[in-house]
């Protein structure tokens, strides 16, 4: 452990020869850029959701205001939560999947880099056309859950649900493409000596979350299925005057949906679980231990989906059970939690904004694992369902858990991405900023849930004197946009003129640090063979590693060709998915031809250069 | 898509030893088994639920059901020899078998269309009840996929044909095959549990 | 840390001062709300338990292990099986410390009804609620009456869409689905609600499952009466309008004409004024049972029969208006009866000037309106 750090490599600012301009973007299969364009779309999405966050706050600021319609009101806090969820949270996890994790195990590219810029675009067009609702006054008003019958065409006429549940599925195309590319990525693309249990923490949980989003999505797109159905079709599946029972939507959402919130949180856990050793100058605590509790999370997280329904009236056998599956959860949680500790303890820690952001998940994100668990206990949620304590909860878990880890991870790569730094003190000021602002705006909504007030409301009553509590959420809000901003702010200008990065700037301990910042594009001159969990904190492991990373190689590895096929492909699927809406047979079917013709194309497209 | 397939690493090596290609479909199919799990769990959530018949004893004719699943059942045959005839360079062979493949696939299909239409005369639509959504959503869902693999399998024969699957190649055929078996599996589990086990 | 201050706050709010929370989850008032509150504080205490050694913790490494100079070279410790044993074992147990009073209190708030139970049908409407006393024979809507000490079992269900039954001082909410048709012969399912009201009051309560644009504008008052109390309210139910009437007739079938319908229409025999009678309020009686308000509304003892919307029998007894958004009085229910979907979007009743609920503008005049809203305050 003698020079951690002080081996950064002679550090590399070139683009190496590397193609630029908006044809290369759009054509691109590189993973580096992939990931690049989904941060920056996710970003701008988490902008969209915010300010309609912020008209929510605005509107709930005084009882009994009458600012916002309540239809507009529906329509902004369903697409706040939906763009939230599906357009930032998990996108914005994916930037980083596609970024780090090839780098982390030694690969030069992920396993189908064409599938991967597929996945990109039909993310991205699936986002604008459920946006694009809006342009048609027509945005999705059924809550991120849309509960039936609440979706049925009695009570939701219009195309506002059918741009939810379309939007829903062009997305869940891109998910689940992105997770087989993972999967196998890490599966299969390894570097010499790289066996599991020596990958990184973030390529773990990268791996857990794949198999997550391969086995969840499915769920909800079949749910997505009936709800079109019955809703251009005429099936039954939930309406209850044929037999159907709109509980089993729920069953369906949940068997999917608590799934979805280990999406949200295990890829921040990686992140801070790879940023807090590099900070402590300390291997992870208990390394195995870390990586069991996150498949264990994984895991459980299928047995546990009946907590959303406590108080749909299940009867108390399921209720016990789905109380014993919720609360086991919070063992693992802990033991990571404790790690973390650990890892921190009797260590060398060094509080850069990305440590700070860590840290700061350790903190609040217990505070809302904890609401949690007394959500999990059935008869207490009976009083807390449904109420601005959840939203409390959710929040503090989401926002204070996975955003905060994704920050973390932004400050910590992007030397890696740009080869400059982020601004550390325009970082602090990000991430006090968070910090107050977020604890200001969710903190009282525990005491106004606690008080009786509900969420999904317009607008409430003032006698039930929770004006305070809602006041303080929404000067907190602006203070947590303000940190928005700064972040943004932060983003751009060190982008063009932040102070230069080494190779290793951190002196952290994995493959990612032994390559120049930014990376070549085929990112390994040629594939290092690991021997160790930290690599490149053990002489004579280092040098070899550094030998092989840091030299141009005689020629250069040969690449995938870039491809237009993807987008174009996106575009079509996008297309028939949009199509459906107008529930004319013939007109989808039509639709399809321009799907085949460029899958065909694709297929005989050679993907790397000739003569390879 | 094959090609994607290469690994980008140096000259196909993997870690395991295993294509890309064949791992990432392996991840896909076990995510399809999630999507026919799912639309089946409904089928028989519903069961027994249904409020108007007609109801499934009523309909179900065991016997030209067990015809069909036996002829998509031998197509998985046709489909190893096709494999195997790939394998070994036979062209003729390959391409025949393949052609076996679609016609099964079609009598299936075709079988199956009519016991469509015959419950459709009884009464069972789309929205008759909760088991008419859930039956035909199912297995419409699984007919979708028999029509894919029957188009998976056309673009097989002419690419074998413009001899663009040696023996080398022989596993773009061998994931086609997965895939077909697959579906096989799943039309079995139904056939079981739609139909066997009322 | 700034967030070290919000676990005192908590405390505060664990430790009661919730009387100035008409709407208060932790201020129990009921067997059922005191299962639940009981739970709720020893969950909480747990929490804060374990909050407090967190942070605590983290306090400490943050303190104690920040970086002194760049140097430092921390020893390499990679895990300690006793560590990890044992910090799996204690939220184990912590686990389970919660985990067993929780299931017994699921089981003990849904056991067995006893026998004595009174039964109430509640039926979900976007966006009001139907209040029906089977054994008594009395439907009303909005506001809940009980006699105290008398377990209750709601049996709940909804008519469009999901809604949640939640008077958090009375107890945790259950939802209000949607029953699922069921072959002849089967029992439809519905879901419950059981306790029993220990004190005597008006209590708020809310729709808390989103159910549309009125969600929010869903609420209801319970009122505890006494045993006395609640007899009453039954009697003056059946008295209400016909009590002064001795020999009352069975009231007709409702004339469901239509719009247009002829105002010149004899009034219902039996709907004489008694003298002393206000004039307006005759007025009222009138119009409101010529004009369409009785194609939807029910008032016990005329020709209203309407059952789609809520029942105004002793409608001048409730407390709030629009199922509970606001007060009850003749200016307020003047606005509703002009211009309903003003103040609650999406409510199916028509205005005097626009349609609403299949059903065409009522057309009233504003001195009928006022006549109407006399009438119906009067029925207490
Ligand atoms: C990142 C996303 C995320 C995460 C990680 C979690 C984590 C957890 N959630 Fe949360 N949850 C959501 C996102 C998330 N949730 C969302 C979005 C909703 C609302 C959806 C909607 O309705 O719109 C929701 C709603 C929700 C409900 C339903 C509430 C309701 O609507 O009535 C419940 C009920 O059980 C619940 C429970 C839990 C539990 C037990 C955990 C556990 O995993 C937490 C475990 C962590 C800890 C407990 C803290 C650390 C542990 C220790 C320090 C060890 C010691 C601890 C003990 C011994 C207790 N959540
Ligand atoms: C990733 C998930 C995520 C994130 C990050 C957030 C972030 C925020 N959310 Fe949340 N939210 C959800 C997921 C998320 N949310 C979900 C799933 C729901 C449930 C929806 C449903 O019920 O269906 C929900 C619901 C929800 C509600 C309840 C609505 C209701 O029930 O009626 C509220 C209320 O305050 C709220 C507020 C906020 C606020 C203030 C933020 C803030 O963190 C936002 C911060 C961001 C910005 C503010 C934007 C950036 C800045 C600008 C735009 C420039 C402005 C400039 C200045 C201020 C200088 N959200
Ligand atoms: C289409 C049916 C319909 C017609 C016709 C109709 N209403 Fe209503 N009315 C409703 C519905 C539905 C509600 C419940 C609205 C809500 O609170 O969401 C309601 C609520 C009310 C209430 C409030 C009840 C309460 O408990 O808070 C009053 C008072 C009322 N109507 C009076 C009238 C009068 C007077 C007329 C005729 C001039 C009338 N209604 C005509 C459907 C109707
Ligand atoms: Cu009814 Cu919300
Ligand atoms: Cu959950």
């Amino acid at each position: 452990m003698s020079s951690v750090g002080t081996a950064a490599p002679e550090q590399q600012d070139t683009s190496h020869g590397e193609e630029t301009g908006l044809w290369s973007w759009i054509t691109t299969v590189d993973h580096k850029r992939i990931a690049i364009m989904y941060f920056v779309t996710a970003t701008f999405f988490f902008f969209v959701a915010g300010v309609k966050a912020l008209a929510i706050r605005v509107q709930l600021m005084f009882p009994e205001q009458t600012l916002i319609t309540p239809e507009v009101y529906n329509q902004f806090f369903t697409m706040h939560g939906t763009t939230m969820i599906f357009l930032v949270a998990m996108p914005m996890a994916v930037a980083f999947f596609n970024y780090v994790v090839p780098l982390q195990i030694g690969a030069r590219d992920v396993a189908f880099p064409r599938l991967n810029a597929l996945s990109y675009w039909v993310f991205l067009f699936g986002g604008l056309y459920l946006n694009s609702s809006f342009l048609f006054g027509a945005a999705p008003h059924a809550s991120w859950v849309g509960y039936a019958t609440l979706t049925m065409p009695e009570f939701s006429p219009g195309q506002n649900t059918n741009f939810w549940l379309i939007g829903l599925s062009i997305l869940g195309i891109a998910s689940i493409a992105g997770g087989v590319n993972f999967i196998t990525t890490i599966i299969n693309m390894r570097a010499p000596g790289m066996k599991l249990m020596r990958m990184p923490l973030f390529t773990w949980m990268t791996f857990v979350t794949s198999f997550l989003l391969i086995t969840a999505i499915p769920v909800i797109g079949v749910a997505l299925i009936y709800l079109g159905f019955d809703r251009l079709f005429g099936t039954v599946f939930f309406q209850p005057g044929g037999g159907g029972d709109p509980v089993l939507w729920q069953h369906l959402f949940w068997i999917f949906g608590h799934p979805e919130v280990y999406i949200l949180i295990l890829p921040a856990f990686g992140v801070i679980s790879d940023v807090i050793p590099t900070f402590s100058k300390k291997p992870l605590f208990g390394y195995p231990i870390v990586v069991y509790a996150g498949l264990l999370i994984g895991f459980i997280g299928w047995g546990v989906w009946s907590h959303h329904m406590f108080t749909v009236g299940l009867g108390p056998i399921a209720d016990s059970f789905f109380v014993a599956a919720t609360m086991i959860i919070a063992i693992p949680t802990g033991v990571k939690i404790f790690n973390w500790i650990a890892t921190m303890w009797g260590g060398s820690l060094k509080f850069t904004t990305a440590m700070l952001f860590s840290v700061g998940l350790v903190a609040v994100f217990t505070v809302g694992g904890l609401s949690g668990i007394m959500h999990a206990s059935a008869p207490v949620n009976l009083q807390q369902h449904d109420s601005y304590f959840v939203v409390a909860h959710f929040h503090y878990v989401i926002v204070g858990g996975a955003m905060m880890g994704l920050w973390a991870g932004l400050y910590y790569w992007f030397p890696k991405v740009r080869g400059r730094f982020l601004d550390e003190t325009l970082g602090k000021w990000h991430f006090w900023t968070t910090m107050i602002g977020f604890n200001l705006t969710f903190f009282p909504m525990h005491f106004a849930g606690l008080f009786g007030m509900p969420r999904r409301i317009y607008t409430y009553s003032a006698e039930l004197n929770v004006d305070i509590y809602n006041q303080l959420s929404t000067v907190g809000a602006f203070i947590f946009g303000a940190s928005a901003v700064i972040m943004v702010w932060n983003l751009v200008k060190s982008w063009r003129s932040g102070e230069k990065a080494p190779a290793n700037p951190w002196g952290a301990p994995h493959l990612e640090w032994s390559i120049p910042s930014p990376p070549h594009h085929y990112n390994f001159p040629a594939i290092p063979e690991v021997r160790s969990r930290e690599p490149l904190w053990n002489d004579g492991e280092r040098e070899e590693i550094l030998a092989k990373t840091m030299h141009e190689p005689d020629s250069e590895p040969v690449m995938p060709n870039p491809s237009y096929w993807p987008i174009l492909l996106a575009a079509s699927i996008t297309l028939i998915w949009a199509l459906v809406m107008t529930g004319i047979w013939w007109v989808i079917a039509l639709a399809i031809l321009p799907v085949i013709y460029c899958v065909f194309k694709w297929g005989m497209e050679p993907a790397f250069p000739e003569g390879h | 898509m094959a090609q994607a397939a290469a690994a980008v690493d140096d000259h196909g090596h993997t870690t395991t030893g295993i294509s890309n290609f064949k791992v990432g479909f392996w991840t896909f199919i076990a995510s399809e088994c999630l999507f026919f799990g799912t639309l089946i769990s409904t089928y028989m959530v519903y069961k027994g639920r249904a409020v108007v018949g007609p109801y499934p004893a009523e309909i179900f004719d065991v016997l030209i059901t067990t015809i069909s699943t036996t002829v998509l059942l031998f197509s998985s045959l046709a489909m190893v020899l096709a494999l195997y005839s790939v394998q070994l360079g036979r062209k003729k062979h390959a391409i025949l078998w393949l052609l076996a493949v679609i016609a099964m696939g079609g009598i299936f299909l075709g079988m199956e269309f009519n016991s469509y239409m015959k419950y459709i005369d009884y009464g069972l639509t789309l929205g008759s009840s909760t088991f008419g959504s859930s039956y035909y959503v199912l297995t419409g869902t699984h007919k979708v996929h028999v029509v894919l693999g029957m188009v998976w399998m056309g673009v097989l024969i002419w690419l074998i044909a413009r001899n663009r699957i040696p023996p080398a190649k022989a596993e773009q055929v061998e994931i086609a095959g997965l895939y077909w078996h697959f579906v096989d599996i799943i039309w079995i589990v139904i056939f079981t549990l739609v139909y066997l086990i009322q | 840390m700034a967030s070290l201050v919000l676990p005192l706050l908590m405390m505060g709010v664990a430790t009661g001062c919730a009387e100035e929370y008409p709407q208060s989850s932790i201020s129990p008032h009921t067997d059922f709300a005191e299962i639940i509150h009981s739970l709720y504080v020893s969950i909480f205490w747990w929490s804060m338990l374990i909050l407090a050694v967190v942070w605590v913790l983290l306090a400490w490494v943050i303190v104690k292990y920040r970086r002194k100079s760049e140097d430092e070279k921390p020893r390499q410790i990679r895990g300690h099986l006793g560590l990890e044993i044992g910090w799996t074992i204690g939220p184990a147990l912590i686990v389970i410390a919660i985990a067993i009073p929780t299931i017994q209190a699921v089981f003990a708030t849904q056991q067995p009804v006893a026998d004595d139970a009174m039964t109430v049908e509640v039926t979900g409407h976007q966006f009001w609620w139907e209040f029906h006393y089977p054994e008594q024979g009395v439907t009303t809507a909005n506001e809940l009456w009980l006699p105290v000490d008398q377990p209750v079992n709601l049996r709940l269900e909804s008519n469009d869409v999901i809604h949640s039954f939640w008077v958090p001082k009375l107890g945790g909410k259950r939802d209000l689905n949607p029953v699922p048709a069921v072959r002849e012969g089967q029992d439809p399912k519905y879901n419950w609600l059981y306790f029993t009201p220990r004190e005597t009051g008006v209590f708020m309560g809310q729709c808390a499952e989103f159910c549309g644009q009125s969600h929010a504008l869903m609420a209801m008052r319970v009122v505890v009466e006494t045993e006395e109390g609640f007899q009453d309210w039954i009697d003056r139910w059946f008295a209400s309008e016909g009590a002064d009437f001795p020999g009352d007739p069975e009231p007709e079938e409702p004339e469901l004409q239509m719009p247009g319908m002829d105002p010149d229409d004899e009034p219902d025999e039996t709907q004489v004024a008694a003298e002393d009678e206000d004039p307006l309020v005759a007025l009222g009686r009138e119009t409101f049972l010529n004009s369409t308000c009785i194609a939807c509304h029910g008032v016990e003892g005329t020709a209203a029969q309407g059952v789609i919307a809520p029942n105004l029998t002793l409608f001048g007894a409730r407390k709030t208006l629009g199922a509970g958004i606001m007060e009850n009085n003749q200016e307020n229910l003047v606005r509703w009866i002009i211009d309903p979907q003003g103040i609650k979007a999406a409510v199916a009743m028509p205005g005097t000037e626009y349609p609403g609920g299949n059903w065409p503008a009522t057309g009233l005049s504003d001195e009928e309106v006022e006549a109407v809203a006399a009438y119906l305050l009067s029925l207490k």
